[in-house]
């Protein structure tokens, strides 16, 4: 791993990690999060220092990197360290001296062999992160990557084969029987892999990342298989097909916080992911969604890793600490609802408003299923806007047979020491207008 | 508009939420206001002094759009003019409702009206003369309940206006006017 030019700064060692608004790591392909201790400094061991120490903060073992992330915005930015540089893990000695320090890890690096100890200065599970050191680095998760690409340009340029045979004597996929054949192949892999990641949940981790990617292929397998089959698909196979492709997409947290990597700092962690992973569903739900809808779509995104319900609620409530575009939201009538702190009510009150003064509407009210249509949001959240909206004395609603429906409110239009007065310009009128217009 | 006899209905009347009890405070003080007063015309002139909540009234429901009110709503709508003096239950279930589109004491000045009209200011008169006489043909009285009509005597008898006596049948009773 290439030590950035903007590190230098810091000694060669460190290099600028990204964070995301929300101050969680942003992780590149295929690493996955191990173990946060949070009040870490990290010191130059050499006299005098090679680097500037950086004084209390997150830090995050990944498979890949050490990544320190400071609690408060002071002047020191979110670092990392590949493992890949470490050259050495000194054994942590117990001695008289020690138990009077703070616990401390020290580990060799390149590049010039900086001497890097990480002090504890809060509480946590010291000897749970060394060991988890010691099994990320000594698994080189970054090498078997670099294998792994070798290997898929291997087999690319393998493709080139022509004939009945591939360059390594198999039979190649001809045909009917050919396709059959591939499709069998892979549907062995599939449930081999299926199979592995069932057997040990210790090993159903390392698999995540194996699981995403063949999501990822299964779901651009679909979406290229429209268009080789002309047209024979009936309408509901493309639906189940739609259907797979939304599950595939959200197949998704390769390294999900979880109370073993994240300790005490769980909740504060899960809120953040959380509030990286929220932006999407709640775009797609018109800026604001239920909190039962993204307990689903979190787990769902979570894949083994589920969380509890109160998990959640927690995660939530702790946003108000965070600097985060996401607010938890309840409603009068207790539904609790994940909304961007951009989405404004006004907004939906002027769009409410817009529904009912159309004639039709007018004269026929809307149901939260109407609202929840012209809205583009669920119909539990249309409800809780057309009540809302009642409340504030735009709407008043008619209990029938039929079910609820909401009007706009003419009440205060209407005159009451003249019951058959009509003024010229106004709703009332607009109304009786669209009501007439009925019976003619 | 369609009309109840001679009656003609508010726009309003067609309006669906017009029939439901609203549950927010501030339109459901405005619905109740509205309701008030055409339950109040409509009585006084159709003549209504009495509304059976369990019973059919017309304007409890609308055929045109298929809505009527529910009992809670009924009860809501005239307990409101109760509250206002204009009406009283005449039971404590309140399933029958007095509606005094005039008040006690508008009765009262009505019947004064009426008996210095006539020049009956020293005769007298059977309660059921006042109602249905000859004299009271065409006036408010005409067709007055019986109840009110009591009660509008009795107010005036406490003051030194007419005295009551009972008649030689049971269901009638005497009027001696002194005005």
């Amino acid at each position: 791993m290439a030590s950035g030019s903007s590190s230098i700064a810091i000694g060669g060692l460190f290099e600028n990690a990204e964070v995301t608004t929300s101050g969680r790591p942003v992780l590149r392909r295929n690493e996955v999060e191990c173990f946060l201790l949070s009040s870490i400094d990290i010191d130059s061991e050499d006299d005098p220092p090679r680097f500037t120490a950086l004084r209390s903060g997150n830090l995050i073992l990944t498979t890949h990197r050490l990544i320190w992330i400071p609690s408060q915005s002071n002047e020191s930015v979110p670092s990392s360290i590949p493992l890949s540089a470490v050259t050495h893990i000194y054994s942590h000695k117990k001695s008289i001296k020690s138990m009077f320090h703070s616990p401390r890890i020290r580990f060799q690096a390149d590049p010039g062999s900086i001497v890097v100890t990480i002090v504890f200065r809060g509480k946590g599970d010291f000897d749970g992160f060394l060991s988890k050191l010691w099994e990320c680095w000594r698994g080189r998760a970054w090498e078997e990557e670099e294998k792994s690409e070798s290997e898929t340009s291997k087999s690319g340029s393998g493709t080139v084969a022509q004939g009945l045979y591939g360059n390594d004597g198999t039979v190649r996929m001809v045909g009917l029987a050919g396709i059959l054949r591939k499709e069998q192949e892979q549907w062995e892999s599939t449930d081999k892999s299926l199979q592995d990641a069932f057997q040990d949940l210790n090993a159903l981790m390392s698999k995540a990342k194996e699981m995403v990617s063949l999501a990822e292929k299964m779901r651009q397998k679909l979406l290229s298989a429209p268009s080789s089959q002309n047209g024979s698909t009936d309408d509901e196979e493309m639906g189940s097909k739609e259907e797979m492709q939304q599950w595939m997409l959200s197949v998704g947290i390769i390294s999900p916080v979880t109370k073993e990597s994240a300790g005490a700092l769980y909740h504060q962690e899960l809120s953040r992911q959380l509030a990286d992973f929220v932006r999407i569903p709640l775009e797609k739900a018109g800026g604001m969604i239920s909190l039962t809808d993204m307990y689903y779509h979190f787990n769902r995104a979570r894949g083994t890793e589920l969380i509890s319900p109160d998990d959640l609620w927690q995660a939530c409530t702790l946003w108000e600490k965070f600097d985060v575009p996401v607010m938890l939201r309840k409603f009068d009538s207790g539904v609790m609802v994940i909304q961007n702190k951009s989405h404004s009510d006004e907004e939906v009150m002027s769009r409410i408003r817009m529904l009912v003064t159309k004639t039709e509407t007018l004269r026929v009210g809307v149901t939260a299923s109407d609202a929840a249509l012209t809205l583009k949001i669920a119909p539990a959240m249309a409800k809780e806007h057309l009540l809302s909206a009642e409340t504030k004395g735009l709407l008043c609603r008619d209990m029938s047979p039929d079910g609820l429906r909401f009007y706009f409110n003419l009440f205060p239009e209407i005159d009451p020491t003249n019951l058959h007065i009509v003024k010229e310009f106004g709703t009332y009128g607009e109304w009786i207008k669209a009501t007439s217009l009925l019976s003619v | 508009m369609q009309k109840l006899a001679d009656f003609k209905l508010p726009q309003f009347f067609n309006y669906p939420p017009y029939f439901t009890l609203q549950p927010v405070r501030d339109t459901r003080e405005k619905q109740i206001q509205l309701w008030k007063e055409l339950i109040l015309d409509y009585c006084k002139s159709q003549k209504i002094f009495l509304i059976g909540v369990e019973e059919d009234f017309p304007l409890f429901s609308n055929s045109a759009i298929d809505r009527s009110l529910s009992h809670e709503a009924r009860e809501t709508f005239l307990s409101a003019i109760v509250g206002e003096g204009r009406a009283e239950w005449l039971d404590k279930g309140h399933r029958k409702c007095l509606i005094l589109w005039h008040r006690i004491q508008d009765w009262a000045d009505i019947v004064l009206q009426f008996v210095r009209d006539n020049g009956l200011e020293d005769s007298v008169m059977t309660v059921e003369e006042i109602r249905s006489g000859t004299e009271s043909l065409g006036t408010e009285l005409q067709g007055i309940d019986r109840t009110i009509l009591m009660r509008a005597l009795k107010l005036l008898e406490n003051k030194g206006k007419l005295a009551l006596f009972k008649g030689t049948s049971a269901d009638d009773e005497g009027v001696k006017f002194s005005v």
